[in-house]
């Protein structure tokens, strides 16, 4: 197996990471995070000049063409720089759904200008109660006159305050929790009967709670196919899941190093703790888990664009509950080593520690991905 | 015995916890080593709650390795001048005493030179200044001293005894520590927790794979409810160093549950809203109504291994005085 990256990959690896660590210091993202937006335009404008916001989009459509191993590289920098802005909502999850579901024309109305950084999308599909559950939607879209009218409620739906544009998941058929039936709609989220209540996220993102309340939208407004858009969410979902992964291993390399840095630095007993063997333990448990997370999450990756559904569910569900897991003791054996420090505000190292817990609470847990592969030789 | 009925039965019926600074922590000391001075004035005070207590113990450069703290006291007639900084102070906001460990002795070993005294808060020279932590509470702080003037009659027994005074609390601290009564009520909120929660159109409580890590902590619990009981009835004074056993088990199955708690939720655990966390808060919950606090304090108890003596520090006196390693 081949596990170099081509000298594009690598070309971008380089830009991006020295972008993130030259402009996107802790003081800095601490400032965005309390800015009324909670991310930066003027690094969102960065991204769009260097190409990353139309990554993966198609090149007739202002984009690079790139795959999911050129988000690897993207998100592991994103995760390494513990960036706010919201790439994986709009750029993975948002694009690559208009990219694999959309029409010509809302590709040429939606992916050339999120590419230069002008539209933000999310995609707003989980609900009360839905969990993880892709097709537990109950938001209905009933069909009136040429168009149709939406109604319900999305929970936690990423940067939903702050999207130009949400992708929403709604019941043209069936009944909740019926694979069949699910359709994809594009709203802008000025429309009337749009709200979006805005609050924080532990991790120092944003999330909303979107109400629909009878908005009215055209025929033009339907994503990707009619009553089955569930195969399509499913394989963004899996995408958006191998990106986590990746930023996942981004995290996870400077919560290492930091924890590294502080356990050779601190000075107990007249040592340095990191003299200690049942500290060295602990640390190198962190080495095997970030290593081991970095295989299955490259795995998932170079997968997640398979044309086989049953070969990119294996490895994405793989790569996701194992992040999850090990992304968990990872997190708590840092907090640990830093001591008292690890639990205040004021270091970095619990700031990565808590976006590295929260990654498995996004697009399926441990659990869930668990379950899918048990579940899938059955 | 009856300090650990009274425990259980406050945590069982939800009652706030008692901040045990004054009543479990320092008046034990006072009681054994304190002058009939101390007793008769700051035993009473502290019954009556008169005096908010807190712990002038670990210093920016002495964590687990306490004996190595710096702070000075400085005998000048009947006074002591102290200068030095403590950190890590548990409501120190509210507090009206400190009792601190301090350095009198730098000629001899470590933990000779070290004497236990009480502090008023109040005094001219202190300085309180808060630490955040990663859930955004304020709870902790730092304390600063500078030519802080304590009378004589303030220190607790001799000088250069408080390393030993230090110790006979830290086994009092540990076997509240071990908190049996809070945690039944902590299983018995994730159950109705997970009994609410959907995963696949039914009760998180069903699902087998939830189910049976919540079992797992059950019996943990269970197990350490007899521990205490064993540690209790083996010893009618202080508990020795197994009490370090409750210290780490108590404080892991804590961290379980609000663990479990937290992964219930399931995409509710994402929000943070510290708002809607005050007593007086109106708004709207964002999904179920208990999971507001969860995962923030699933972050906040992480302290709960580190604090009180790290495991790591818990698990060497196990293998030095219990295994003889």
């Amino acid at each position: 197996m081949d596990f170099s990256f081509t000298e594009e990959q690598q070309l971008l690896r380089d830009s991006v990471a020295r972008y993130i660590e030259r402009e996107y210091t802790f003081e800095k993202r601490r400032a965005i995070q309390r800015s009324a937006e909670g991310f930066s335009r003027e690094v969102w404008s960065q991204f769009a000049e260097m190409g990353l916001l139309g990554l993966t989009s198609p090149e007739r459509f202002g984009g690079y063409g790139g795959g999911a191993v050129d988000t690897f590289v993207v998100m592991q920098a994103i995760g390494n720089g513990l960036v706010l802005e919201p790439y994986l909502a709009s750029a993975v999850l948002g694009a690559g759904l208009v990219t694999r579901a959309g029409t010509a024309a809302q590709k040429e109305s939606l992916l050339p200008a999120a590419a230069r950084g002008e539209l933000l999308l999310t995609l707003a599909h989980a609900e009360i109660g839905s969990r993880y559950e892709l097709a537990a939607v109950s938001t209905t879209a009933r069909r009136q006159g040429a168009g149709f009218v939406l109604s319900g409620f999305k929970t936690v739906v990423p940067w939903g305050a702050q999207a130009d544009a949400l992708i929403v998941s709604a019941r043209t058929a069936g009944s909740p929790r019926d694979a069949r039936g699910v359709s994809l709609f594009v709203l802008d989220r000025g429309m009337k009967g749009v709200s979006a209540r805005d609050y924080r996220t532990i991790d120092g993102q944003r999330a909303a709670e979107v109400r629909l309340d009878n908005v009215a939208v055209g025929e033009d407004a339907v994503l990707g196919a009619m009553d089955d858009a569930l195969p399509a969410l499913e394989s963004i979902t899996d995408i958006g899941a191998a990106a986590l992964c990746a930023e996942g291993v981004g995290v996870m390399e400077t919560l290492n190093a930091q924890t590294l840095d502080y356990i050779k630095t601190r000075q107990q007993f007249g040592q340095p703790i990191g003299r200690f063997q049942v500290l060295q333990h602990r640390a190198v448990d962190m080495f095997i888990h970030l290593e081991q997370s970095k295989s299955i999450a490259m795995l998932a990756a170079v997968r997640a664009d398979a044309a086989d559904p049953a070969e990119r569910r294996r490895a994405v569900s793989a790569a996701k509950a194992h992040v999850g897991r090990s992304g968990r003791r990872v997190s708590q054996i840092a907090i640990q080593l830093h001591g008292g420090m690890g639990v205040t505000d004021e270091l970095p190292a619990s700031h990565y520690a808590k976006r590295l817990t929260m990654i498995d609470f996004h697009l399926g847990d441990t659990d869930f991905h668990l379950e899918r592969i048990a579940s899938a030789g059955r | 015995m009856q300090n650990h009925i009274f425990d259980e039965e406050t945590a069982a019926a939800g009652a706030p916890r008692l901040i045990p600074f004054g009543l479990n922590m320092v008046a034990p000391v006072i009681m054994a080593y304190g002058s009939a001075w101390q007793k008769d004035f700051y035993l009473s005070r502290i019954r009556t709650n008169q005096d908010w207590w807190c712990q002038g113990y670990s210093e920016p450069g002495s964590g687990s390795d306490l004996a190595s703290l710096k702070t000075r006291a400085v005998r000048q007639g009947d006074e002591y001048v102290v200068n030095g900084q403590k950190t890590w102070t548990t409501l120190a906001q509210h507090a009206d005493m400190i009792f601190c460990l301090v350095r009198t002795d730098t000629t001899v070993k470590k933990q000779e030179g070290i004497s236990f005294i009480l502090i008023d808060m109040h005094s001219p020279g202190i300085t309180v200044r808060p630490i955040l932590t990663l859930d955004e509470e304020r709870e902790v702080n730092e304390v600063f001293f500078e030519d802080v003037k304590v009378p004589a009659a303030n220190l607790v027994g001799q000088e250069g005894k408080g390393w030993t005074y230090a110790k006979y609390l830290l086994g009092y601290e540990r076997t509240g520590i071990a908190g049996v009564g809070a945690s039944k009520r902590e299983l018995a909120t994730l159950k109705h927790i997970a009994e609410r929660q959907l995963k696949n159109g039914r009760p998180l409580a069903v699902d087998p794979v939830f189910a049976s890590r919540v079992a797992e902590v059950e019996i943990e619990l269970l197990a350490l409810e007899m521990t205490v009981m064993r540690v209790l009835a083996s010893r009618g004074k202080s508990p020795g160093p197994e009490a370090s056993i409750l210290k780490i088990k108590g404080t892991e199955i804590q961290q379980a549950l609000t663990e479990l708690m937290m992964d219930a939720l399931g995409p509710h655990a994402l929000p943070f809203r510290p708002e809607a966390m005050t007593l007086d808060a109106e708004d709207e919950p964002v999904g179920p109504d208990y999971a507001a606090p969860l995962a923030a304090r699933y972050f906040n108890y992480r302290k709960v291994t580190i604090y009180g003596g790290s495991n790591e520090i818990q698990r060497n006196i196990i293998a030095q005085m219990v295994l003889g390693l």
